[in-house]
């Protein structure tokens, strides 16, 4: 078992710091404390922290702070942000509306 | 489902390369971006490029990618715009929305080459308004003519912090500081060096505590960090501005590839998580290759190249070309991209503590540290010299891939040689005419022509100058040192711009004699 | 007008499109056609372009090229519209977006 899943090891308690309140993920407005108590709390990959916290599944989809929260993650896993695996990738890649996304051109044809 | 011999995702300089390439070679391509315009971020590069002729040097950004757009249109690339790939699949099943569809496509090979996304940092305050990216300043001020803002704080040293932060005093702001947490500036010297001049203060060491303001920024506070990034109490510094651009360095934009099921890694030398591929960006996935900075960040030039060799390889692997022709092709763009990959910023000198140029002179530590060459050192360097007449001085002290001052002086005076990253040196044997060509194509904006002979008591400095208004002939006003402190009065003698000099404009200032060494910049007012 | 830059020293005249009107909340503002709405209420002086659901902070432009979303706003009724890479017509109604609504957060909890 590689070194981020084991969840038998001690990562120390939670320890709040004075930078807890600094939003992270912009759109959907989570805390770097809300992350590192999320760690604490077994989330240790960042597909769950994604799921747990909402972080990277907001409007821009995790355009801008997917390095951040891995960097998080890893500090309080105390392993090297190289280590943690991304988050899965899957489409849409860009943020679209469910109506655009249902409505699949037939052919394939450009309008030339 | 339509079929295209080649599709592309990016219309960058990587993936328009890779599409003039293999357009010529006869296959069918499409080239999808989900802009407006094509060219990627190349229209928003108004300086001129390094490297040299082969790497298209001393021309500016915006240029090269109007001739990679005449050029991809002349070999029948088709470029769809405002088209989103929001997926690939197995099989090389791209998904594509264009308008209020989606569309799927199949491509025989395909090419990745999305770019970069800006990395950004946290400190307090950093969702108001006015934190922008350095991207973000770039765009509105070079793309849409808007100001970014009036008093602009810079944080990251890197080229593109040194790029921007010149970009935004051309067009009218202010930089009040450029600030950086590395102990050392992270881009070229030469760059740095053009900021300095002007006066930007730099901080190495320093990074933003932070943001000020209620409803948008109104201010910032930095402060000196230790050799753990950690703040010193007591060395915050605060600056009045409206504005705080991050330039801190770009991720590849690799999800995609991700997505299909390709061979990643997560490589810091290479920016992130990037595909694992090899020089002509064959991945593990048949036919699905990769180009420019989505496998790894490097500059335009670089992007450029890849795109093609990718091109060309795309191009083999449908059989649209032999075995043989493709390695002939490789063989001369992978020196091309050699050329590039060389010097004191190489990739494999990231992080190295560099401590003398390959010409065994010790660097400038002063440049390192506060982005100038200080007076005393800059006399170590083969491109100071004194000569009796107009001749050039060439303030380039780092070993980077650039060249077009040897090819730019019609006398000769100039010498690189073989190597491209040595430094310029000044052949004894040619008679400087002072044409200037030499002061336009430096693309660092390093090289000034200097006549101490001038008249009785005063020298003639001539340095770029890329501002408005161009000072006119009798203008009098202050020369600044090279670290854009006050020199000594100054009068402007001429200022010459032709169309071979490409919008770098040549200003001649009278300086009394002593100070020729050391008046590097003109400013109209009298400091 | 303000904050526009007229002529640049390297790119020369910037080439615009038509001069147009558009509101913008209650005033009524000029632009230029095709240009992103962003540059427009950039040009003017607007910097907060919405307020978060959550924690009712101001945003604006961050990343200029529709990357990070913050610049979203209600465009002609619709929420969410990237203002960085959304042309300007004229006579679009541009409006704050607080949360995901155009209407103040005070209005929202009323209803």
């Amino acid at each position: 078992m590689n070194k981020v899943n084991d969840r038998s090891r001690d990562i120390g308690k939670f320890i709040p710091a004075e930078d807890d309140g600094r939003i992270i993920c912009r759109c959907e407005e989570i805390t770097k404390g809300e992350i590192r108590k999320a760690v604490h709390e077994g989330m240790f990959t960042l597909t769950e922290i994604r799921r747990y916290l909402r972080t990277g599944m907001g409007l821009c989809q995790g355009q801008t702070c997917a390095k951040l929260v891995k960097s998080i993650v890893a500090a309080e896993l105390h392993v090297s942000p190289a280590e943690l695996e991304p988050a899965t990738s899957r489409v849409p890649m860009r943020p679209i509306e469910m109506r655009i996304l249902g409505n699949e051109a037939k052919g394939g044809d450009l309008n030339e | 489902m339509k079929r295209y011999d080649l599709i592309i995702v990016g219309a960058g300089p990587s993936g328009l390369s890779a599409a003039i390439e293999a357009a010529k070679r006869g296959l069918k391509v499409v080239v999808f971006d989900e802009n407006e315009k094509p060219g990627g971020q190349l229209f928003k590069q108004i300086h001129k490029f390094f490297g040299s002729k082969e790497h298209k040097a001393k021309i500016r950004g915006f240029v090269i990618g109007q001739q990679l757009l005449e050029e991809a249109e002349a070999a029948g690339v088709k470029t769809v715009l405002n088209a989103t790939v929001i997926g690939l699949y197995q099989d090389r099943e791209v998904v594509v929305k264009i308008g209020e569809e989606v569309r799927h496509y199949k491509g025989d090979s395909i090419i990745i080459a999305t770019g970069a996304a800006e990395n950004m940092v946290t400190f307090d305050g950093w969702t108001l308004p006015g934190v922008i990216g350095a991207g973000a300043a770039q765009t509105m001020m070079n793309l849409h003519g808007v100001k970014p803002g009036e008093k602009i704080l810079m944080l990251g040293s890197g080229n593109v912090g040194l790029v921007v932060s010149f970009q935004l005093m051309q067009c009218g702001c202010e930089v009040v500081a450029l600030v950086d947490a590395a102990p050392k500036v992270g881009g070229y010297g030469v760059h740095a060096a053009k900021v300095a001049r002007m006066g930007v203060p730099f901080y190495l060491s320093h990074t933003i505590v932070r943001a000020e303001g209620e409803e948008c920024v109104t201010g910032v506070t930095i402060a000196e960090v230790d050799n753990n990034f950690k703040f010193i109490p007591g060395t915050e510094k605060h600056f009045d501005v409206d504005t705080i651009c991050l330039a801190v360095g770009l991720s590849p934009m690799s999800q995609l590839l991700k997505m299909a099921g390709c061979d990643m890694e997560d490589n810091p030398r290479r920016g992130g998580q990037v595909p694992i591929c090899d020089s002509c960006g064959r991945t593990s996935l048949p036919g699905v290759f990769v180009a420019g900075d989505v496998s790894g960040i490097e500059e335009a030039s670089s992007a450029m190249i890849e795109g093609r060799m990718a091109g060309i390889a795309a191009a083999e692997y449908l059989g649209f070309i032999e075995k043989k022709e493709l390695e002939a092709e490789l063989l001369s763009l992978d020196a091309a991209l050699d050329g590039l990959r060389r010097g004191m910023f190489a990739p494999e000198n990231r992080g190295k503590n560099i401590t003398e140029t390959e010409e065994h002179i010790p660097v400038s530590e002063n440049l390192l540290k506060h982005g100038y060459v200080t007076d005393e050192e800059i006399t170590r360097f083969p491109g100071f010299t004194h000569a009796v007449g107009v001749h050039p001085v060439m303030e380039c002290t780092q070993n980077i891939p650039c060249n077009p001052c040897q090819d730019a002086c019609p006398k000769g005076c100039i010498r690189i040689g073989e190597k491209i990253t040595s430094l310029p040196s000044v052949n004894p044997e040619s008679d400087c005419i002072g044409c200037g060509m030499c002061v336009a194509s430096c693309s660092g904006q390093a090289i000034f022509l200097v006549d101490e002979t001038f008249e009785d008591g005063y020298a003639s400095v001539t340095i770029p100058y890329e501002f408005l208004p161009l000072p006119a002939a009798g203008t009098r006003g202050t020369a600044l040192g090279r670290n854009g402190q006050k020199v000594c009065d100054a009068e402007v003698i001429s200022v010459k711009s032709v169309p071979a000099y490409d919008k770098t404009n040549l200003l001649t200032m009278k300086v009394p004699v002593d100070y020729a060494d050391k008046a590097r910049f003109f400013v109209q007012e009298q400091v | 007008m303000e904050n526009r830059i007229e002529t640049h020293p390297v790119l020369g005249e910037i080439q615009k499109g038509k001069r147009v009107t558009f509101t913008y909340n209650d005033r009524e503002l000029e632009g230029y056609e095709g240009e992103p709405i962003a540059a427009a209420l950039k040009s003017a002086g607007v910097m907060v372009h919405r307020y978060t659901k959550k924690e009712h902070k101001p945003r604006g432009i961050f990343c200029a090229i529709g990357r990070c979303t913050d610049c979203v706003m209600v465009v002609d009724g619709k929420p969410n519209v990237r203002t960085c890479v959304t042309p300007l017509a004229a006579g679009m109604k541009v409006q704050t977006q607080y949360g995901v609504s155009d209407k103040p957060f005070e209005e929202q909890d009323r209803a």
